[in-house]
C-alpha cells in the first residue's frame, strides 16, 4: 500500500481546472525546458489521445506554454502565457497527432532554433500532477521530474558507468533509480538522486571521455 | 501508524488524543519535517483555501472553456437580498463551494482536497463553520490535518480518483474528510467523527463521475455544492448523537467495491450520465 503524506490528500497548490490536464501539463513543459537549449524562439507541441481532444477546455495549451517560459504548476501567470510567449518573440504552434502506443495525456514537445537542430521531449500526464519524460530528442527515457536527474549519454565502454557513481559517492550522491539502454555502441543512462546535484558533479562527469552529452535537472514543484 | 480507522480510533482512545494530534505525530515520523515546517505547510493551503473560496463571491468568473462560471456571485447576491428556501447557512456555503469550483475552472489557484474536482468541497465547509463559530485559523488547521487524516484512510484503502471510483471517490471523500473534522472542531469524540464520515459517503455511495465534454465543469460544480451541504448535515447528525450501523472502515471498503462495479462511462471518461446526454454530446462536439 502507498504511504499518502497529508500533503498528497490536501494538496497540490495548483492552478485549475485539472491536475492530471494543467498541472501535469505545465510541469511536462517546465522540465522540457531544463532540458533544452534556453534560447529556442519557436516550440510546437503534438498532443495525443485526451490532451488533443481537450486541451482547449482544460487550459493544457495555456499550461503547457508555461512550463516552457519557466513557470511552476502554481504560477497564477499560466491563464496569460500566450501573451507572455510573444513577448518574448517565441513563436508557439499545437498540434493534433497519433503519437502511437503512449499514455492518453501525451506531448511531445519540439523546440525550435535559430541556428540549430529542433530538439524534442515527449511526456506524459499520468495523474493527479504525476509526469513521466519518455522520449528526449529520439532517446528512450523514463523519469518523474520528482528527484535530482542526471542525463548522460556516453560511449559505451566498460567502466563508465562505475566512474559516473563515483564521482557520485565521492559527493555524498545517493542513486534512487538507474536506467541505461543502448543503441549503436552509444548509451543513454537516468539517474534520479536523493541530494540535488551541482555543476562541480556535472562538470566532473563530463569530463571523463566518453561522455557526449550530460544534463541534469533538479526537481521540478508541483 | 495508522493504515485504517480503527487503528486510528484505538491511537485517538489509548493516548486521549484528537484524530489531528495523530494525523500530526505520524506526518512527523514520516515526512522529516519540523513541526513548525508541518504547520507552514499547512497555513499555505489554508491561504489558498480561504482565497479560491471568497474570490468568486463578488465578481463573476467565468471558466476558460466558457462554458460555466457567476454562479457563486448569484447565490451570494441571492442569499443577501431574498429569503432564502434553505436558509443563509446552506446558502452561504454553496456559493463558497462554488467560488472555488469557478476559480478552478476558470485557472485559478486552489488546492486539490483531494482533488482538483472537488477542491470546493472543504474549504466552504471549514470556513462555513469558522464564521458560525467564531474560530480561529488554528482550529482550521488541525481541522485540515482531521480531514487529511480520513483522506488517508480513504485513499490507502479504496481511492480518491473519479477515474477510479466515481464522483462518491472525489465528491463524497471531500464531504467525508471535512465531515469528519468539523465534528472534531465542535468537541466530538472520534467515534462521532468517523459516524460523519460514513455518514457523508452513504449519502453519496454511488455518484457517478460524468463531466460534459470532461472538462471539470458541469456537473462538477453543483456536486461541490451539494458535497458542502452533505458535510454540513453530516457534522450534524453525528453530533447529534447519531449512531453509523456500518463502520466507517467497511463503507469505505463498500464505497470502493461500488467503484469498482461502477461501469468505464461512469467514471470520468464523459461517456455517461449527464455527459452522454443529447445536450452533453452537443456540448462535447463544440470542444472537439
Amino acid at each position: 500500500m502507498k504511504n499518502y503524506s497529508v500533503f498528497d490528500i490536501l494538496g497540490p497548490v495548483m492552478i485549475g481546472p485539472s491536475s492530471s490536464h494543467t498541472a501535469g501539463a505545465a510541469r511536462i513543459g517546465k522540465i522540457a525546458r531544463e532540458l533544452a537549449d534556453k534560447d529556442f524562439n519557436g516550440v510546437s507541441f503534438y498532443l495525443h489521445g485526451s490532451f488533443a481532444k481537450t486541451y482547449k477546455g482544460h487550459g493544457t495549451d495555456k499550461a503547457l506554454v508555461a512550463g516552457i517560459l519557466g513557470m511552476e504548476p502554481s504560477d497564477e501567470r499560466i491563464k496569460h502565457s500566450f501573451e507572455l510567449a510573444e513577448k518574448n518573440n517565441i513563436q508557439i504552434e499545437f498540434l493534433e497527432e497519433d503519437l502511437g502506443y503512449v499514455h492518453p495525456n501525451t506531448v511531445k514537445i519540439v523546440f525550435h532554433y535559430e541556428d540549430k537542430e529542433d530538439f524534442y521531449v515527449i511526456g506524459s500526464s499520468i495523474g493527479g500532477g504525476n509526469v513521466t519524460i519518455t522520449n528526449i530528442n529520439g532517446n528512450e527515457v523514463s523519469f518523474t521530474g520528482d528527484y535530482p536527474t542526471i542525463l548522460v549519454k556516453y560511449k559505451d565502454r566498460k567502466g563508465v558507468i562505475s566512474e559516473i557513481s563515483t564521482i557520485l559517492a565521492k559527493h555524498h550522491m545517493n542513486i534512487a533509480t538507474m536506467n541505461v539502454t543502448r543503441e549503436n555502441k552509444i548509451a543513454t543512462m537516468v539517474m534520479e538522486l536523493d541530494n540535488p546535484i551541482t555543476d562541480k558533479i556535472e562538470e566532473e562527469i563530463s569530463s571523463i571521455d566518453e561522455i557526449i552529452y550530460i544534463t541534469t535537472i533538479n526537481p521540478i514543484k508541483r | 501508524m495508522f493504515n485504517k480507522a480503527c487503528e486510528l480510533r484505538k491511537l485517538c482512545i489509548d493516548n486521549n488524543k484528537k484524530i489531528y494530534e495523530i494525523v500530526i505525530e505520524k506526518e512527523l515520523e514520516e515526512a522529516g519535517i519540523s513541526h513548525q515546517e508541518l504547520l507552514d505547510k499547512m497555513e499555505t493551503i489554508l491561504d489558498t483555501m480561504k482565497k479560491s473560496a471568497n474570490s468568486a463571491l463578488n465578481k463573476s468568473v467565468i471558466s476558460v472553456s466558457k462554458l460555466t462560471g457567476g454562479n457563486a456571485k448569484k447565490v451570494e447576491d441571492y442569499k443577501n437580498t431574498r429569503k432564502t428556501v434553505a436558509g443563509e447557512i446552506i446558502n452561504s456555503a454553496m456559493a463558497k463551494a462554488l467560488s472555488t469550483s469557478e476559480v478552478n475552472a476558470s485557472m485559478g489557484k486552489i488546492v486539490a482536497a483531494p482533488t482538483a474536482g472537488a477542491a470546493g468541497i472543504i474549504p466552504a465547509a471549514l470556513l462555513t463553520v469558522k464564521e458560525r463559530f467564531d474560530l480561529s485559523d488554528e482550529d482550521l488547521i488541525n481541522g485540515l490535518f482531521t480531514a487529511a487524516g480520513i483522506g488517508q484512510i480513504i485513499a490507502k484503502n479504496a481511492t480518491i480518483s473519479g477515474a477510479e471510483g466515481g464522483c462518491q471517490a472525489e465528491c463524497g471523500s471531500a464531504s467525508a474528510m471535512v465531515a469528519a473534522a468539523i465534528v472534531e472542531l465542535l468537541g466530538g469524540d472520534v467515534d462521532q467523527a468517523l459516524n460523519a464520515a460514513s455518514f457523508a459517503l452513504i449519502n453519496v455511495m454511488g455518484l457517478v463521475c460524468d463531466p460534459v465534454a470532461g472538462l471539470v465543469e458541469f456537473p462538477c460544480i453543483f456536486r461541490n455544492a451539494s458535497g458542502v451541504i452533505n458535510a454540513l448535515i453530516s457534522a450534524d447528525l453525528a453530533l447529534a448523537g447519531v449512531k453509523s450501523l456500518i463502520p466507517f472502515d467497511e463503507v469505505v471498503e463498500a464505497m470502493y467495491k461500488v467503484g469498482k462495479t461502477m461501469p468505464e462511462a461512469l467514471r470520468e471518461t464523459a461517456l455517461g450520465g449527464v455527459a452522454d446526454t443529447l445536450t452533453g454530446r452537443e456540448v462535447k462536439k463544440r470542444f472537439q
